[in-house]
C-alpha cells in the first residue's frame, strides 16, 4: 500500500439536501433536461424554490448515454426552430455557466447513399437555408477533404452520394453538462435532491398537488416531468396516457486513439453515427432495437450490425476494438418530435418523447418547458410540440426527415 | 438477442423475427361515429408498460405466421406465446387493454375472461433460460 495520503476530495459541484415539506415547483428526473429546465426556472422566472428529484444519481440515465451530437439541421420549420435555438444556447452556455463543457463545433455530416437520399438531403438543406440554419451540401470529393478517413469509393454496397454539413453543430461532454447545470442550480438554491423515486402523485380532483416519494411526501404546486424513457410509467401514475413507445438504444466506444476523425459523421440509410471523443475513444450509436423495452440494453445483433456500416465507411476501424456497449431507454413518439406542454392533469406539466435525439436539445427543453410550468402556457417555441397535436392532426413529422437515423 | 419460441417452428434468433407492437388493438367497429380523441387513441396510444406487455411478432424467415407472446420489459424474459385472437393467457390478473377502441363494442379478442387457449405454449413455470437474452 502506498504510504502517500490521498488529496483531499475536490469541491462538491452542488449540496445533497434532505427534501423539504413544500416547493414551489417540483421537476421530476435530474437528467440534462430536468436541470436545464431547473436552471432557467430559478434563472428566467425566479422561481428558486424548487426540487429537481433524481431516483438514482444525478445524470446517470439518457444524459450519460447519448453520444453527444449537437445539431439543428431538422428539416420542418417547427423543429428547426426549437433546435436552432437550443444550438444558439449552446454557443453561449459555457460562459454563462462559468464551465468548459468542451462544446466543439467541429460539424456534422448526414451522408447519402442512395438518390433518394440525395434529393431529400438537397431538400433538406434549402429547407434550413431559409430557416436560418447552416447547411451546405457537399459531392463525395468534398466529404473526402472533410474527413479523409471516410471510404467514398463507389464498390461498396452503399457507398457515399455526398452529404449534407453544419459546420456549426458538433459535440460537448455530456456529464460535465449535467454538472455545470446543477452547479448553478445549486447556486441559486435549488435542491437537487438524488436517490428520490416518485412513487406517486396527490391529487386534488384533476390538479396536482402534491408527489409521493421513497422519501416522504412533497407537497407541491406545480410539477414538470422529465423522466424520458419513464414518462409512461409517472403518466400513468399521475392518471393519463402518453403516446410514447419505449425503446432500448445501444451505443458503443472503442478504446483510446489518436485523432483520426475530425468531424462528426452520421447516416441515416447504414445507421450508424460517430465521433472522436476528446480523450481519443471512437463513439458510435445504433439504432432502436424494435420491440418495447426499459432494461437499458438491446439486442446484439443491433450492434453488430452498426459496427458492419462502421467498418465499410471507415475501413480503418476494422482493426479497433469495443471496449463496452451499452444502452439507454428512449421515448419514442410516432411522429419523432417531442412532447413539450401541458397535460390532462392541472398544474402538472410533460417533456417527454424526444426520443433518439434530446441531447442536443437540452437547453431549448430547459427554456421552453420552465417557460410552461412558470407561466402555465407554452412558449412559441414549443406551442407545436404539444399533446394536443396527436388530436388536431398537427404533426410534426420528423421520421426520416431530420436526418436522424430514428 | 432473444431467443423467441415460435409456435410453429420452435426456438429461433430474434433476427428471423420482426415486431409488431401491442396485441389485441382491433380496429374500431364505428369509425364514423369516433371523435377525434378517440381516433387518436386508436391512431397514435399504445400500452408501454414496464413489465408483462402482450405483443405481436411474425416469423418474417420461417412460419411467416403471426403470433402473440407476453413477455416481461424489463427482464426481457418470455412468459408465453399463443395465437392471434385468442385472449392473454394473464388476462385474469391484468385487465386487458382497451387503448384507442372507446366506441366498439364487446370483442372477443379483448374481453380477456376466457381461459387460457389449449395452443397456448407457456413456459412460465420452465427454468430452462428460454426465451432469455443471450
Amino acid at each position: 500500500m502506498s504510504t502517500q495520503h490521498l488529496p483531499e476530495h475536490p469541491d462538491f459541484l452542488w449540496r445533497n439536501p434532505e427534501p423539504k415539506s413544500s416547493y414551489d415547483a417540483v421537476v421530476v428526473g435530474g437528467g440534462g433536461h430536468g436541470l436545464a429546465t431547473a436552471y432557467f426556472l430559478a434563472k428566467n422566472h425566479g422561481m428558486t424554490n424548487i426540487a429537481v428529484l433524481e431516483k438514482g444519481w444525478l445524470a446517470g440515465g439518457n444524459m450519460a448515454r447519448n453520444t453527444t451530437i449537437i445539431r439543428s439541421n431538422y428539416l420542418w420549420d417547427e423543429s428547426a426552430a426549437i433546435y436552432e435555438h437550443a444550438l444558439k444556447l449552446w454557443e453561449i452556455l459555457p460562459e454563462e455557466l462559468e464551465y468548459d463543457f468542451l462544446f466543439s463545433q467541429r460539424g456534422v455530416m448526414n451522408l447519402a447513399h442512395t438518390l433518394g437520399d440525395v434529393r431529400e438531403s438537397i431538400r433538406r438543406v434549402g429547407a434550413n437555408k431559409l430557416n436560418g440554419v447552416d447547411a451546405e451540401w457537399l459531392d463525395p470529393q468534398q466529404v473526402k477533404e472533410l474527413c479523409p478517413i471516410l471510404n467514398i469509393r463507389d464498390n461498396i454496397r452503399y457507398p457515399v452520394m455526398g452529404a449534407t454539413y453544419q459546420p456549426r453543430a458538433g459535440i460537448a461532454k455530456h456529464d460535465h453538462v449535467a454538472w455545470a447545470f446543477a452547479r448553478k442550480c445549486d447556486e441559486m438554491g435549488v435542491d437537487i435532491i438524488q436517490n428520490c423515486e416518485v412513487t406517486g402523485f396527490l391529487k386534488d380532483g384533476d390538479r396536482v398537488v402534491g408527489v409521493k416519494t421513497n422519501r416522504g411526501t412533497i407537497n407541491t404546486e406545480k410539477v414538470g416531468l422529465c423522466a424520458a424513457g419513464h414518462s409512461s410509467v409517472l403518466a400513468e401514475m399521475a392518471g393519463f396516457q402518453l403516446p410514447i413507445q419505449s425503446h432500448p438504444l445501444q451505443a458503443l466506444v472503442s478504446e483510446l486513439h489518436e485523432p483520426v476523425h475530425p468531424t462528426v459523421v452520421m447516416s441515416n440509410h447504414v445507421h450508424v453515427y460517430v465521433s472522436q471523443a476528446h480523450k481519443g475513444e471512437l463513439v458510435m450509436g445504433a439504432g432502436v432495437d424494435s420491440y418495447n423495452g426499459y432494461g437499458q440494453r438491446g439486442s446484439f445483433h443491433v450492434i453488430e450490425q452498426q459496427m458492419a456500416a462502421a467498418v465499410e465507411l471507415f475501413p480503418i476501424f476494422a482493426r479497433a476494438h469495443v471496449l463496452r456497449t451499452w444502452g439507454g431507454i428512449v421515448d419514442t413518439t410516432m411522429d419523432a418530435s417531442p412532447i413539450v406542454g401541458t397535460t390532462p392533469v392541472e398544474n402538472m406539466f410533460v417533456n417527454c418523447g424526444w426520443g433518439t435525439g434530446g441531447f442536443k436539445g437540452t437547453p431549448a427543453a430547459g427554456m421552453t418547458f420552465a417557460h410552461t410550468i412558470a407561466t402555465g402556457a407554452p412558449h412559441a417555441l414549443n406551442k407545436p410540440f404539444s399533446l394536443e397535436r396527436f388530436e388536431t392532426g398537427a404533426l410534426i413529422d420528423e421520421h426520416g426527415a431530420a436526418a436522424v437515423a430514428h | 438477442m432473444l431467443l423467441i419460441p415460435c409456435p410453429n417452428c420452435g426456438p429461433r434468433d430474434e433476427t428471423e423475427f420482426h415486431y409488431g407492437g401491442q396485441a389485441h388493438v382491433p380496429y374500431p367497429e364505428n369509425p364514423n361515429e369516433l371523435t377525434d380523441t378517440e381516433w387518436s387513441r386508436y391512431l397514435f396510444y399504445r400500452e408501454n408498460p414496464k413489465g408483462i406487455f402482450a405483443e405481436r411478432w411474425v416469423h418474417s424467415t420461417g412460419c411467416r405466421q403471426w403470433f402473440n407472446m407476453l413477455r416481461d420489459t424489463v427482464s426481457y424474459d418470455i412468459k408465453a406465446v399463443y395465437k392471434m385472437g385468442t385472449p392473454r393467457p394473464d388476462s385474469s390478473s391484468r385487465a386487458t387493454p382497451e387503448t384507442g377502441t372507446a366506441s366498439t363494442g364487446p370483442d372477443s379478442t379483448t374481453t380477456g375472461s376466457a381461459a387460457p387457449s389449449t395452443s397456448t405454449t407457456s413456459i412460465l413455470s420452465t427454468t430452462a433460460p428460454e426465451g432469455a437474452t443471450k
